[in-house]
């Protein structure tokens, strides 16, 4: 249930361990971006910011199963910042649209700059994602609509629940590129933000267990109770069926499946779920103290609020899957571009803020 | 959705077409459909496909465990009958491997393969349920054996059956747990009164079973006199998870219920679409999570407590599929006899048997999480 997946992720999940991340959370809310800045260096040296930039542009050229190994440990550690927008939709959105052969072309040097971490950038896909998130740090603001890919000028910033996010409402200002599918980095920022919700979710419940064990209530430890340890044991749970969604999902991604988009959204919906779980129990077992803002708890619990809607709400998800199965008699979905397929309007989406 | 060699998984899917009934067969726990389920798994026997992980020399086939359960999947896909030998083949048989003599797995293997021996299991009492080494039911020492007397009850399968195994209290003294015995005995032996009950489809799945110094052979005790509890639970890990659900079972009803939503789905009726899209979510989890932990079990890791996670979602799950379906169909849900229904029914039985899950939730806080023990 803890530690990391694999070397990468151990040596990652060491880095942060003792970064002091809750501080340099902090001081982002606070508006100091100083430390948070240093710590995304600090992940520029370990490679995470190139892992999905190609060998070409001075990336690693990473598999989307190396990309979720380092995107967990990110949302283990409530690392704030524009994560799966950085790390893997706008080097994904940029790699497809890069012309290959031109030293001379934008998308190209961008790609670099988000491979050394000189760079880090944000985007907006509406209509699942409606807002750029953090435009304010990013050196290029992206916004990605199902045909057109322009660079955005950011206008009007919402706070988010999460206090070291925010939300800017973007317009289209030059255009980079027309007719490009962007189907594959949606697909892939769904998952960069599933696997930070299961590295949240998994947090969440340490700290719960660790609460657990030493906070003493009627003479012993509260963990002893029953109705506190089936509520932990129903988060181990979700979070154990959670992980082998996402793992497929990863590796659909990288076979290129024509269930790719259905995995995706599979995974974002158990992720989503079991990370909004383990924040439920999370607080009710910490109880007060848990609801305070001084507690370092706040910082995973406002994080998930944040993510379960981004990237596509659950309801979104779920009619993807359940799209997909309609479509098709035994496995696959249409092979219609998965970003645009979905855009019908539902009864979900009358009355959001964005419509 | 695959696991397991290609070939072998043709060749089931092969044979299972060509000989599952095209009429399902009357229910497992019925006398006649009993028997009729018998004559199933002797046509299975026949065909090698009865006890496919099994080594040859019993009757199997020495498959690996992925490519058990690519069988499953397409057992299951093909709709073909429930496995009425199902508490010896997967809960008696992996504890003979593990822990029974050669003369032991010579002597009740073979017959247990062919349907000619069919077990049911004896853990519960009246008073020892969920606390199941609370048993009171004892086996007394006598010359060249064991007399039991007690009562069991909630016996799967008993009503039927040819033959039990359960744990006996044999020292009064040594422990709750340190006192018990692994035995076997025959449900029509001197003795025995069993005692159908009909279950909430109405059914006689279980019964209870009357012991009056029934005497058992010491060659009928499996493993050590007073070793039944870490016998008995040295197996409980696969019990609860893979080998007694595989994910063969949800990943095909979740198959069928998507065939249900394209054929009867209200697609503005997003309450429903969203519990068919978790139901598939979930089996789909479990057919993942189940494939790697094969895989992490084929390169030499072991099963432990991480099974009680298994125990919960998949009773769950089930639950879930077969409810989401019978609200898709309406006022026909509640017609008896379709697959849905009794399905469901089935279903409802899965967070009780096996240990609860509320147990399960226990054995999860403490041995997994680890969460401080006692405190019931």
């Amino acid at each position: 249930m803890s530690g990391g997946r694999n070397e990468f992720a151990s040596a990652l999940h060491a880095m942060l361990d003792a970064a002091d991340v809750p501080a340099a959370a902090r001081s982002w809310a606070n508006g100091d971006l100083d430390p948070g800045r240093a710590l995304w260096g600090r992940l520029a040296d370990l490679g995470v910011t190139a892992l999905a930039v190609p060998e070409k542009w001075g990336g690693l050229g990473a598999s989307a199963t190396d990309l979720i190994a380092a995107c967990e440990e990110l949302g283990h550690h409530a690392v704030p910042g524009p994560v799966a927008e950085s790390i893997a939709a706008v080097p994904a959105l940029l790699a497809a649209i890069a012309e290959p052969d031109s030293p001379a072309d934008r998308c190209g040097e961008w790609l670099s700059g988000l491979a050394t971490g000189d760079m880090v950038a944000t985007l907006a896909m509406p209509p699942w994602l409606p807002f750029a998130v953090d435009a304010e740090v990013c050196g290029l603001v992206l916004l990605a609509e199902p045909n057109v890919v322009s660079v955005a000028a950011p206008g009007d910033v919402h706070r988010s629940v999460d206090p070291t996010r925010s939300l800017s409402v973007v317009t289209g200002h030059v255009v980079l590129a027309q007719g490009a599918g962007v189907g594959r980095a949606f697909d892939l920022g769904v998952l960069a933000c599933s696997a930070q919700l299961l590295g949240a979710g998994r947090a969440l419940l340490e700290a719960s267990v660790r609460h657990a064990r030493v906070r003493v209530q009627f003479g012993q430890p509260v963990g002893t109770f029953q109705a506190v340890k089936h509520k932990l044991a129903d988060v181990a749970i979700a979070l154990e069926f959670a992980r082998p969604l996402l793992d497929a999902a990863a590796a659909s991604i990288g076979d290129d499946a024509a269930t790719t988009p259905r995995d995706v959204s599979a995974a974002k919906v158990a992720c989503a779920d079991a990370a909004s779980l383990a924040a439920r129990a999370a607080l009710q077992v910490h109880g007060a103290i848990g609801y305070t803002a001084e507690h370092d708890l706040s910082l995973w619990l406002t994080k998930v609020r944040a993510l379960v809607p981004t990237w596509g709400s659950q309801a979104e998800h779920r009619r993807r899957v359940v799209n997909s199965l309609a479509a098709s008699s035994t496995a696959g979905p249409p092979a219609a571009a998965p970003f645009t397929a979905t855009r019908s309007p539902g009864a979900e989406r009358e009355g959001a803020p964005w419509a | 959705m695959t696991a397991g060699g290609d070939e072998f998984r043709a060749q089931a899917r092969d044979w299972l077409r060509a000989h599952v009934p095209a009429e399902p067969l009357p229910s497992v726990d019925t006398a006649e459909g009993f028997e009729r389920h018998r004559t199933w798994e002797r046509s299975l026997a026949l065909a090698g496909l009865s006890v496919v992980s099994w080594p040859l020399e019993y009757g199997g086939r020495d498959a690996s465990l992925l490519d058990w359960l690519a069988f499953e999947e397409e057992y299951y896909a093909a709709g073909a009958p429930a496995r009425v030998g199902q508490n010896g083949l997967f809960l008696l048989a992996p504890t003979l491997f593990a822990h029974g003599t050669q003369e032991q797995r010579d002597r009740l293997l073979p017959p247990m393969a062919r349907a000619d021996e069919i077990w049911a299991q004896a853990w519960s009492e009246p008073d020892a349920g969920s606390d199941l080494a609370a048993i009171r039911s004892r086996a007394t020492a006598t010359d060249g054996g064991w007399l039991l007397s007690g009562t069991k009850t909630w016996s799967s399968r008993a009503a039927f059956a040819d033959r039990a195994f359960g744990l006996f209290r044999t020292s009064a003294d040594a422990g709750r747990h340190r006192g018990l015995t692994y035995l076997l005995f025959g449900l029509h032996d001197p003795g025995v009164t069993v005692r159908p009950i009909r279950q909430l489809g109405g059914e006689t799945g279980f019964a209870e079973i009357f012991l009056d110094d029934v005497l058992v052979p010491d060659a009928n005790v499996v493993g050590a006199p007073g070793d039944g509890w870490r016998i008995a639970m040295s197996t409980a890990s696969h019990e609860r998870g893979l080998s007694l659900r595989s994910p063969g079972r949800f990943v095909a009803a979740a198959a069928r219920l998507a065939e249900l939503w394209r054929r009867d789905g209200d697609a503005g009726d997003t309450a429903t679409a969203h519990r068919v899209a978790d139901a598939w979510i979930g089996a789909r989890a479990y057919q993942l999570h189940t494939n790697a932990t094969a895989a992490r079990l084929a390169d030499g890791g072991t099963l432990g407590a991480e099974a009680s996670m298994g125990k919960v979602f998949w009773s769950e799950l089930d639950i879930a599929l077969h409810e989401t379906a019978l609200d898709l169909l309406g006022p026909q849900a509640e017609i008896r006899g379709q697959r849905w229904l009794e399905g469901c029914l089935f279903a409802l039985a899965g967070p009780i048997y096996a240990g609860t899950n509320e147990i399960q939730r226990t054995v999860i806080a403490e041995r997994v999480l680890g969460l401080p023990r006692a405190g019931r």
